[in-house]
C-alpha cells in the first residue's frame, strides 16, 4: 500500500510515531520510507517490527541508489576495486553522496567529491575522501564521474553564487571533456537539471550511463525486495 | 517541630568545616551540631545520615519552568518538587515562558507560587520585551518584583546595539546578563556541525556560532563593566575565550551542564530526540575542555538547563523535535559520578560549583551550616548506586537521555524553609 504524507507530521497534529502505529495496525511486513527528515528509517527500526528499507532520509543516505550506481559501474567497467570514482555537485545537499561514499569504499574503490566549498561538508575528508575544487582536475584523475542533480529548491542556493556561474565552473560540458582527453564514465541518479550540472549534449552522450542507471535500478530494488521480504541469511 | 539529622559529614566551603557531626533542627532553624546529640523527645524526627554529606542546599540557576504557558509540561510547583528531588534547595528561573518573564506581575507570580514548596525559586527577567531584542525590559520593575539577573535564553540577545543597553542598565542593579550564546544567522541546525553531522546527515550547528557570541559579549561586558554569565558553554574555544576573558578582569562568568560534561555528539547515531539540544553536544575534545575548565576554575558552576518537553513533543522527527533535556533530577548523580569519581573534581570544588559560585553570581546570600542560621542544606551521598528511572521523576516530564543510566552518587535529602523533604532519585 502507499503512504504519502507531505512535510511533517507536526503539521497534522499527530506524532510520527502515531503515523508508524497506524501504518502497523495494517500488519504490513516490510516498510519502505522515503522521509525528508535524516534518521526515520532508524527510528521506524525502533518502533516498529517490519522490515525497513531506506529509500532515501533527507540529506543523509540513499543505499538503493547507491548499490545501482555501484552496479551499473561495475556492468561497464566490469570492476569496482581500484576504480577512482569522484562524486560532483551538492554533497552538502544529497543523501545519494554518502551512500555512495560508504559502499564504493566498502568495494575498494578511491573516492573524491568535487564541488564548490560550500557544497561540500567540512569534516568530509576524514571520511577518506579527497576534496577537489577543480572539475578539470576530478575529470584527470579519475575514471568515473557520479554527477548530482543540484538542488535549485533547497538551502542550497544560498550557498553558490548562481547556476550560470555554477554551470561555467563546474559544470560538465562537451569542450571540458575533450579538453581534458579523458574517458570517463558518467552517471547521473537523476531527475537532470540540463544546462547545469551537466549540458544536454553530454546527458545523452557517448559517456553516460543515465537510462542503465535506471533500467539497472528496477533490478536492485527488486533484489532488495526479495532477499529482505524473504529474510534471506536469518535463522527459520 | 524538631528534626534530628544523624552521623552526618558535614563540608562548608565558605566556613571551611569539614567534620563528622549530627544537626539538631528545630523549626526550620539550625538548634546544635555537635557528635553525638541525643534527645528524649518523641516528637524529634530522627534520621541516621551515616555515609552521607551535608553541604549548604545546592541550586541550580539555569530552570525552565513552562508557567505561564505549558502547564502539562512543568508547573512552578512541579518544578519545584523536581529540584527538591534533585538535591537542590534553590533554582533560578529562565524567563522564556509564554508570555515572556518581561513584566513584573510574571516575576511576582513565580515567587508566590513557589512560597509553599521547600525550594527558593530566583526568577530571572527577560532581558527585552517578549525576547524579541528589541524594546529593553522594564528592568528596574522586574528587579523590584525580585529578578535577580536578566536574558533572553532560547536566543542570544539580538544585536551588539541592544546587548550594550542591557548591559548598562543591568549594571545599575548590579544585575548579570545571563546569555545563550549562538549567532542568529548560524542558528537553527540539528546538531553540532562535525564529522558526525556529516555521518549523520543532520543540519547542523557550527561551534564557531556560540563562539562569535561568547567573544562579543565578553567585549560589550568589558566595553560596559557589566557581569556576563555565559550560560550552558559547550566548545573548547568557548571556554578558552573565558578563560582569556578572565585573566584581563572582565566580569565574566560560566556555567557548563552535565549533559555537556558526559556526552558528546557520538550519541546521536540512533537519532533519539532525547539527545536533541541547543547548544547541542558535542565532540570529545570539547567535552574534556569542559572538565579543564572546571578544574581551572574557569567554568563557575554546573546548571542543568533543565527543559521539559511533552512526550509526544519528542516522538517526532529529529529535525522536528524541540530542543532540551530534563536535568533536576540526574545533575548531583551526573556530577558525582561523572566528576567526582573520576578525579575531576572534588567534593568541596563541587561544592563550590553547586552552592557557592552560583549564588554569587546571582549576587543572592550563599547559606551557610551553623548554629543559629536557617537551615538550608542538601544531603547527599556519594557512594550510592543506583538506576536513573525517568518515571519516578518529579517533574511532569520524562525527556531525559539518561534514563536506565547507572549512576554512582545520590541525592537523599533536602532541608529548607522548614521542611525536610527524603529524595527518592536512587529508589
Ligand atoms: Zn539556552
Ligand atoms: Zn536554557
Amino acid at each position: 500500500m502507499n503512504f504519502s504524507v507531505s512535510g511533517s507530521s507536526v503539521s497534522k497534529g499527530e506524532t510520527f510515531k502515531d503515523t508508524v502505529r497506524n501504518i502497523e495496525a495494517m500488519k504490513v511486513d516490510m516498510i519502505v520510507v522515503r522521509h525528508g527528515s535524516a534518521g526515520v528509517p532508524q527510528y521506524l527500526t525502533r518502533i516498529s517490527d517490519s522490515v525497513v528499507i531506506n529509500a532515501g532520509d533527507g540529506i543523509h543516505e540513499h543505499p538503493t541508489q547507491a548499490l545501482l550506481d555501484m552496479y551499473s559501474i561495475r556492468e561497464k567497467l566490469g570492476k569496482l576495486e581500484g576504480l577512482k570514482v569522484c562524486i560532483v555537485g551538492d554533497i552538502a545537499h544529497s543523501r545519494v553522496a554518502l551512500s555512495n561514499i560508504f559502499g564504493l569504499q566498502a568495494m575498494g574503490a578511491e573516492v573524491s567529491v568535487c564541488g564548490p566549498a560550500t557544497l561540500i561538508p567540512r569534516n568530509i575528508s576524514e571520511l577518506g575522501v579527497k576534496v577537489i575544487h577543480n572539475i578539470d582536475e576530478a575529470i584527470q584523475e579519475n575514471d568515473v564521474l557520479n554527477i548530482l542533480r543540484i538542488q535549485l529548491e533547497r538551502k542550497a542556493k544560498a550557498a553558490f553564487p548562481s547556476t550560470r556561474e555554477y554551470h561555467k565552473y563546474y559544470g560538465i560540458t562537451k569542450e571540458r571533456m575533450e579538453k581534458n582527453k579523458k574517458d570517463v564514465l558518467l552517471l547521473h541518479p537523476g531527475p537532470i537539471n540540463r544546462g547545469v550540472e551537466i549540458s544536454s549534449e553530454m546527458a545523452d552522450g557517448e559517456h553516460q550511463i543515465i537510462l542503465e542507471q535506471v533500467t539497472n535500478g528496477v533490478a536492485v530494488r527488486m533484489a532488495i525486495l526479495y532477499l529482505l521480504g524473504t529474510r534471506q541469511g536469518e535463522e527459520n | 517541630m524538631q528534626t534530628l539529622l544523624k552521623n552526618l559529614r558535614i563540608i562548608d566551603t565558605t566556613l571551611n568545616i569539614d567534620q563528622k557531626a549530627d544537626i539538631l533542627i528545630d523549626n526550620g532553624n539550625i538548634e546544635k551540631i555537635g557528635t553525638g546529640i541525643e534527645v528524649n523527645d518523641w516528637n524529634v524526627d530522627i534520621h541516621d545520615m551515616e555515609g552521607c554529606i551535608a553541604a549548604p542546599g545546592f541550586i541550580d540557576i539555569h530552570v525552565h519552568l513552562r508557567e505561564p504557558g505549558r502547564e502539562d509540561e512543568e508547573t512552578v510547583v512541579s518544578g519545584c518538587m523536581g529540584a527538591a528531588a534533585g538535591g537542590f534547595t534553590a533554582i533560578a528561573s529562565m524567563p522564556n515562558t509564554d508570555p515572556a518573564a518581561d513584566a513584573a506581575e510574571i516575576i511576582e507570580s513565580i515567587i508566590t507560587k513557589s512560597a509553599k514548596t521547600p525550594v527558593d525559586v530566583y526568577p530571572i527577567g527577560a532581558a527585552t520585551i517578549e525576547r524579541k531584542g528589541e524594546v529593553l525590559a522594564p528592568i528596574g520593575e522586574l528587579v523590584e518584583a525580585g529578578a535577580v539577573a536578566f536574558s533572553d535564553d532560547g536566543v542570544a540577545i539580538k544585536t551588539a546595539g541592544i546587548l550594550r543597553r542591557i548591559m548598562e542598565y543591568a549594571s545599575m542593579y548590579d544585575a548579570p546578563v545571563i546569555e545563550h550564546c549562538e549567532d542568529e544567522s548560524m542558528a537553527g541546525g540539528s546538531m553540532n556541525e562535525g564529522l558526525n553531522s556529516t555521518r549523520f546527515g543532520l543540519t547542523s550547528i557550527p561551534p564557531i556560532a556560540e563562539e562569535l557570541t561568547v567573544a562579543r559579549d565578553i567585549m560589550m561586558a568589558e566595553y560596559t563593566g557589566a557581569k556576563v554569565h555565559i550560560a550552558h558553554i559547550s566548545t573548547a574555544k568557548a571556554v578558552q575565550l573565558v578563560r582569556e576573558g578572565k585573566a584581563k578582569g572582565i566580569k565574566v562568568t560560566a556555567e557548563v551542564t552535565p549533559h555537556h560534561f558526559t556526552l558528546t555528539d557520538d550519541s546521536l547515531i540512533d537519532y533519539d530526540t532525547n539527545f536533541k539540544m541547543n547548544p547541542p553536544l558535542r565532540t570529545k575534545t570539547d567535552m574534556l575542555a569542559m572538565h579543564e575548565g572546571l578544574k581551572d576554575g574557569t567554568i563557575d558552576c554546573i546548571a542543568s538547563d533543565h527543559a521539559p518537553h511533552a512526550i509526544e513533543e519528542k516522538e517526532m522527527e529529529f529535525e522536528y523535535a524541540p530542543n532540551g533535556i530534563l536535568g533536576l533530577e540526574t545533575t548531583l548523580g551526573l556530577t558525582l559520578n561523572n566528576l567526582y569519581h573520576q578525579g575531576v573534581l572534588t567534593i568541596p570544588q563541587i561544592i563550590e560549583k553547586l552552592v557557592v559560585n552560583p549564588r554569587n553570581i546571582l549576587g543572592i546570600p550563599v547559606p551557610v551550616i551553623r548554629e543559629g542560621e536557617k537551615a538550608n542544606l542538601t544531603i547527599f551521598n556519594p557512594e550510592k548506586e543506583y538506576k536513573v528511572r525517568v518515571t519516578g521523576f518529579k517533574s511532569k516530564s520524562r525527556n531525559s537521555p539518561f534514563d536506565g543510566y547507572t549512576l554512582k552518587g545520590a541525592p537523599v535529602a533536602i532541608y529548607n524553609r522548614g521542611k525536610f523533604v527524603i529524595s527518592q532519585v536512587s529508589g
